[in-house]
């Protein structure tokens, strides 16, 4: 009885934070206002960490939380408040693509739906290893170790989109006068400032 | 079912040009950062340049590698990769060179450009090395990251903008379908390693997830078939590589389809070798349209660099053919075309490269009577336009000839058949260049630019290898055969 109860509690909010991403999602590209837009993002990641909890990957929860709601997501807004973009003239002749993007859409919905309804879990032999340590510890245990290799690559991967960003938007302007910090610093009393005699009544 | 425990199972030695190249690439950035504009080319060129020719002497001696793995079996060192990676490192080294002098007219010798198409080329490598998903699918993104931006890297250009933006939009649509596929695959083996997924597929039992497992290949193909241009994953080719400076197409053409080619083999002719029935097919219609594509749609160009795009594109076309063939002959047949279209591939770039000037374009039109005003030039272009149609004393002829052989052999008549329909009609488009450049009135005053000595040395190594490969085939297969045939 209680089984089934906490299965009734587990699927409920499987729908429920399933349901929840795929409104957030659906607003994103609906909503009016681009801060809208931002914060319904907001809502699909929170979503999505839910299922991972529900998942049992609560290290994947935590990060979805901590990176993407608190930083990209908040760098998205202020992206979004900071540039000048007119997002209704970019959203214009969205609505003559809307039906073959619907029609596509609903064609790979009912491929993958009569696809998926073919699988059977536990068929192959992906099951996570029942391990009696919590995810994060699992994932720091290989992390640095077996997939050490990839770790290093995806640090590359990352340096590399840092040059890209920098590269492509950094403009080196030569017509305008920088402050010199070093020689502000650096600079003496007798250099700046001179004494001169001046006769009483010669001034000026 | 127990896991091993696990342990640090690391054999740098194996990776010591990756290691080399991705220390220099970040030395290099500091380096540029810190040095005077003035002499930032001749350092951080020069080394590069330096590194890849080290990396090369390297590869050369131990490129032929009995085969092993580290890293619990995500690098893999074979033959087969060895080869790879020294076409790869050529295909970096020779645009480069041919670029030397144009980069600096074009300001763009920045210390990124040099740094990003090192990290392409390590990319690349990590590819070629793969033996598990993962690290497939991260040098796929290190290579494609770095090309993005290098397309890009013309900032004040809105096509080159427009070319950066495309590819890599469309890219990571690709990157979507290809990581999804992974994902159904490791839902359904439990693995993302290549010998595991293949132990896997070679079972009993699978009749329930069948659906699930064809689905996740055709992902995968999808993913890997838009980084190499195959069509129907081939629209932004042209856009891409007409926007891009020249530099960077002459090393997007070459390098990259290296990379994706070793990928394809790495996924399809390992960890898919027992669904070789299915992905077969799918890789007959898409070999079949890149033809098509290819030979067709390529006449309507006037943009020279928009015509080799679409030559491109049907070149893959041929390669294709060579995998689905399969055999020594077929992988024979595809190591074999991919050199040599490589070479062929540069040069032209590079001649493209040299004659650019303000005034002269990229249009066909711009190259009318080079014949009469620089025949040196002229006959290096018309020996790889004429190599690119597959006329008979170069080396494009064995490529195909090759390729051919292997599908008639294989029983894929039809495939043969349609391959020799298509490439008589790409013929026209490559022939028309070199009519436009023998018989067509000069211009006014044109061609005055100097070549450089780098640049010309590295268009000539390219004529002189299409050359003699197209009169002693031997001297490539040889080296083919040997690669092939510890490769299964």
């Amino acid at each position: 009885m209680m089984a089934s109860v906490a299965s009734l509690v587990q699927s409920f909010a499987f729908y429920l934070f399933a349901g929840m991403a795929v409104l957030g999602a659906v607003l994103v590209v609906a909503a009016r206002n681009p801060v809208h837009s931002v914060l319904s993002l907001v809502l699909t990641f929170f979503s999505t960490a839910g299922l991972f909890v529900l998942l049992g990957a609560e290290f994947m929860a935590a990060v979805l939380v901590m990176v993407y709601m608190g930083a990209v997501a908040m760098l998205f807004l202020f992206v979004v408040m900071l540039l000048d973009v007119d997002f209704d003239t970019l959203r214009q002749g969205a609505a003559d693509h809307l039906p073959m993007g619907l029609a596509v859409g609903f064609a790979i919905l009912v491929e993958l739906v009569v696809i998926m309804a073919g699988i059977h879990p536990g068929e192959g032999a992906a099951h996570a290893a029942a391990v009696p340590v919590s995810n994060t510890m699992a994932i720091g245990k290989v992390l640095y170790t077996q997939y050490l290799y990839p770790f290093e690559a995806a640090s590359l991967i990352l340096l590399v989109a840092m040059i890209g960003a920098i590269g492509l938007t950094q403009r080196v302007r030569r017509d305008i006068r920088r402050q010199k910090v070093c020689e502000q610093i650096a600079r003496r009393r007798d250099e700046a400032v001179e004494l001169k005699e001046v006769a009483p009544g010669q001034g000026a | 079912m127990t896991k091993p425990a696990p342990i640090l199972d690391m054999n740098l030695a194996l990776m010591a040009p990756e290691i080399l190249i991705g220390i220099v690439a970040m030395l290099l950035l500091l380096l540029g950062a810190w040095r005077s504009a003035e002499t930032r080319r001749e350092l951080v060129g020069g080394l590069a340049l330096l590194t890849l020719a080290t990396c090369l002497i390297i590869l050369w001696k131990e490129g032929m590698h009995w085969p092993t793995s580290t890293f619990n079996n995500q690098y893999v060192v074979d033959p087969f990769s060895g080869f790879m990676k020294i076409l790869m490192l050529l295909a970096t080294l020779l645009p480069l060179m041919i670029s030397w002098d144009y980069l600096q007219q074009h300001n763009l010798d920045t210390p990124e450009f040099f740094v990003l198409t090192l990290f392409a080329l390590l990319g690349g490598m990590m590819m070629a090395s793969s033996g598990d998903f993962i690290s497939l699918y991260l040098g796929l993104e290190l290579m494609s990251l770095s090309i993005y931006v290098l397309a890009a890297s013309r900032r004040d250009n809105a096509l080159s903008n427009e070319a950066g933006l495309k590819y890599f939009v469309l890219g990571s649509v690709a990157s979507g379908l290809l990581l999804y596929g992974i994902s159904l695959l490791y839902g359904v083996t439990g693995s993302t390693q290549f010998v595991e997924i293949q132990r896997f597929l070679a079972g009993e039992g699978l009749e329930h997830s069948r659906m699930v497992i064809n689905l996740g290949v055709t992902l995968v193909l999808a993913g890997l078939s838009f980084k190499v241009a195959a069509a129907p994953f081939h629209m932004w080719a042209p856009d891409v590589y007409e926007g891009a400076p020249t530099p960077v197409t002459a090393f997007m053409a070459a390098m990259p389809k290296v990379a994706a080619f070793s990928a394809f083999y790495r996924v399809f002719v390992e960890a898919f070798a027992p669904m070789h029935a299915y992905w077969s097919n799918v890789f007959q219609l898409v070999a079949l349209l890149s033809l098509a594509v290819g030979a067709i749609a390529a006449i309507a160009q006037s943009n020279l660099k928009r015509m080799l795009a679409y030559s491109s594109i049907g070149h893959v076309g041929y390669i294709l053919i060579g995998l689905v063939a399969g055999g020594d002959m077929g992988h024979q047949g595809v190591l074999v075309y991919l050199t040599i279209y490589v070479f062929m591939n540069i040069g032209a770039f590079g001649l493209i490269l040299m004659l650019n000037k303000e005034g002269i374009g990229d249009n066909i039109e711009d190259f009318k009577g080079l014949g009469h005003k620089r025949p040196m030039l002229a006959l290096l272009m018309a020996i790889f336009m004429f190599s690119m149609a597959g006329i008979p004393p170069l080396a494009g002829f064995i490529g195909k000839l090759y390729i051919f052989m292997a599908a008639v052999k294989a029983g894929y008549l039809a495939l043969a058949i349609a391959g020799v329909i298509f490439s008589a009609i790409g013929a026209f488009y490559y022939i028309r260049v070199v009519k436009v450049i023998y018989f067509d009135q000069p211009r006014e005053e044109a061609f005055q630019m100097p070549v450089g000595a780098m640049g010309g040395v590295a268009v000539a190594v390219c004529a002189a290898l299409v050359l003699v490969w197209g009169v002693f085939p031997a001297s490539l297969t040889s080296t083919v055969i040997l690669t092939v045939s510890t490769f299964r």
